[in-house]
């Protein structure tokens, strides 16, 4: 299969010179369902897409460059604002490329802590897409419900970070802090009301017929063109190809954990909404787990303890001369990873998020790229709206659950 | 006292047009839709039921700019998003107002690189500049309360000011030729 994407130029430049019989219509930068600052050309033959060119850029935000000029530790924080609805998913990637690079060893503890957290982060996103989704197809309370939730996974964020969104909790060597003392009953709260929140919402839409009526065999895409056009996350698997990164290539003891990978049968949004319901489930299953696991360990291990990557506690430094000056080297020049590079993909709530990092030895990282899933799935866009209606492309961004942040970077 | 007590007394109340006037305006003032990035989430937390912006008359976000009041810069703002802003900004109607949502919007924020307007202030008139990275959405409602007693303090002479005219090398680019 060859993937052939139109620039918005091809489709504007024979409109412009009165040579088609089709009418083009720009869709976006500012548009309310296009989540974010899309801009999606549409050639339309009445009501019906003919074609479609997505423009995207407006949101470019030098992210990958910024980052070079920044010391390795720092450039966590620029990590966030990529996807700006998982930013922990985005600061784990980047942690464990350059912990592949440096091969430092991760408590088994932070690895937990990390687990639970990238999952309620990933409940998190699927409840904006769910709300945004759900809303731009008229159903305003599912909104309204999801932001419940989501605002109490937000305060186990503010709790452990002090931060709601932009947390940068996830550092090279472990996370930042030690846990606060409620955690644990404070996660143990939402999961108990989390799978009953997941059947409020399946009762709203999964058999409403408004519902059904928009996405039943809306934006179809077929497994081998799905592996073709290189999907990843809900959108690949609702296809019905089983590939989940925890599970292909298992990070963080990711393969100690016992859950399943939801998968659809013909790749509209219907099955789209049914896989990423599912992973909610399994979100919560994992969390559990993972909240078990915490519960059962001493306090404490939640950084490495080598201390050319991680700061000594603040009551070593007082009294070690050696920790002194490992404090000191670390904050004002930072670490030095060995000439190299590394790549390490997760599973991000949007699909195979990579990160690459490549060093020259020095303090800075010399390029960091990443693989955002976004800006994959995006180009999909085009092969599911041609010969569909105008009003389905709607139904279509919001499917394919792009956050603009990471399509821009 | 007098006319204002006995009038009171039959069910009038005196007040200044100006204070009537700017009173509608505060009460419902629609925000325009309108997100670009990581504080469009919270900007949308705080629509949402757990901050209820309703409250202000503010719940309902108008997709058109000519139909709204008041556009919240929610995020960053890229050279190439900054002349759609000033285009959405121009469409909108009078009396408008302008809020920069976080950092970004405010100052450029933690991207001082080559690709993001350091301040939506180079493109817009803005009235209240919110803090944060992202602003929680507390913050947000306390901005929106900033504009509305910025609003009260309003005249209505008649005399219409001059309009702001910026003259930036990023309002040169003409979208629609792009």
């Amino acid at each position: 299969m060859t993937i052939q994407i139109p620039t918005p130029q091809e489709i504007m430049a024979p409109a412009l010179a009165g040579a088609s019989e089709t009418m083009v219509l720009n869709m976006g930068p500012h548009h309310p369902s296009t989540h974010g600052v899309l801009r999606v050309v549409v050639e339309l033959d009445g009501e019906l897409v003919v074609n479609l060119a997505p423009d995207v850029g407006f949101l470019h935000t030098g992210i990958e460059k910024t980052m070079e000029s920044k010391t390795y530790q720092k450039a966590v924080v620029l990590t966030d604002r990529m996807d700006y609805l998982a930013p922990l998913s985005n600061n784990l990637c980047y942690a464990l490329a350059v912990e592949q690079l440096m091969g430092v060893e991760i408590p088994e503890r932070a690895q937990v802590i990390r687990v639970l957290l990238v999952e309620l982060q990933r409940i998190s996103s699927h409840l904006v897409w769910l709300g945004t989704h759900a809303l731009d197809l008229a159903a305003m309370s599912v909104f309204l419900y999801a932001m419940r939730e989501r605002e109490q996974i937000l305060d186990i964020f503010e709790l452990v970070s002090g931060a709601r969104m932009m947390t940068s909790y996830i550092r090279i060597g472990g996370v930042a802090y030690e846990l606060p003392a409620d955690f644990l009953p404070t996660v143990d709260a939402l999961l108990q009301v989390m799978p009953d929140c997941i059947d409020e919402y399946e009762a709203l839409l999964t058999g409403n017929p408004l519902w059904l009526e928009r996405t039943v065999d809306v934006g179809v895409v077929n497994a081998e063109d799905a592996v073709a056009l290189g999907l990843s996350g809900a959108n690949l698997r609702a296809t019905g190809v089983p590939y989940d990164v925890r599970k292909a290539l298992p990070y963080c003891g990711y393969e100690t954990y016992d859950f399943r990978i939801p998968v659809g049968k013909k790749g509209d949004n219907y099955d789209r909404y049914r896989v990423r319901m599912a992973e909610m489930r399994e979100s919560v299953r994992i969390a559990r787990q993972a909240w078990e696991r915490l519960c059962a360990m001493p306090p404490g291990d939640f950084m490495t303890h080598d201390r050319k990557v991680a700061p000594p506690p603040k009551q070593e430094i007082t009294h070690s001369m050696e920790a002194l000056i490992h404090h000191f080297k670390l904050w004002t020049e930072g670490f030095k990873p060995p000439v190299g590079d590394s790549y390490v993909s997760i599973e991000s709530p949007r699909g195979v998020l990579g990160c690459y990092v490549v060093s020259d030895g020095s303090p800075k990282p010399w390029r960091v790229h990443f693989r955002g899933p976004s800006f994959i799935n995006l180009q999909a866009l085009t092969h599911m709206a041609k010969g569909r209606l105008m009003a389905d492309l709607v139904a279509l961004v919001a499917s394919l659950d792009p956050v603009l942040g990471e399509v821009d970077r | 006292m007098g006319i204002e007590e006995k009038a009171a007394d039959l069910g009038v109340v005196t007040t200044s047009l100006e204070h009537v006037v700017n009173w509608g305006r505060t009460n419902a003032m629609w925000p325009l839709l309108f997100g670009l990035a990581c504080c469009a989430i919270e900007m949308m937390g705080a629509q949402s039921a757990n901050y209820d912006l309703s409250r202000f008359g503010m719940e309902i976000n108008r997709a058109s700019p000519r139909q709204a009041d008041l556009m919240i810069v929610a995020g960053r703002v890229s050279r190439k998003m900054a002349p759609v802003v000033r285009r959405l900004y121009d469409q909108m109607s009078d009396p408008k107002w302008v809020i920069a949502m976080g950092d970004c919007a405010a100052c450029g924020g933690i991207f001082n690189n080559y690709a993001i307007v350091q301040g939506v202030d180079e493109v817009v008139p803005v009235d209240v500049y919110v803090a944060g990275c992202p602003p929680r959405p507390e913050a947000l409602i306390d901005g929106i309360m900033m504009l509305h007693a910025k609003v009260q303090r309003e005249k209505i002479s008649g005399v219409k000011e001059a309009p702001i005219t910026l003259q930036h090398a990023l309002l040169q680019v003409d979208v629609a030729k792009k």
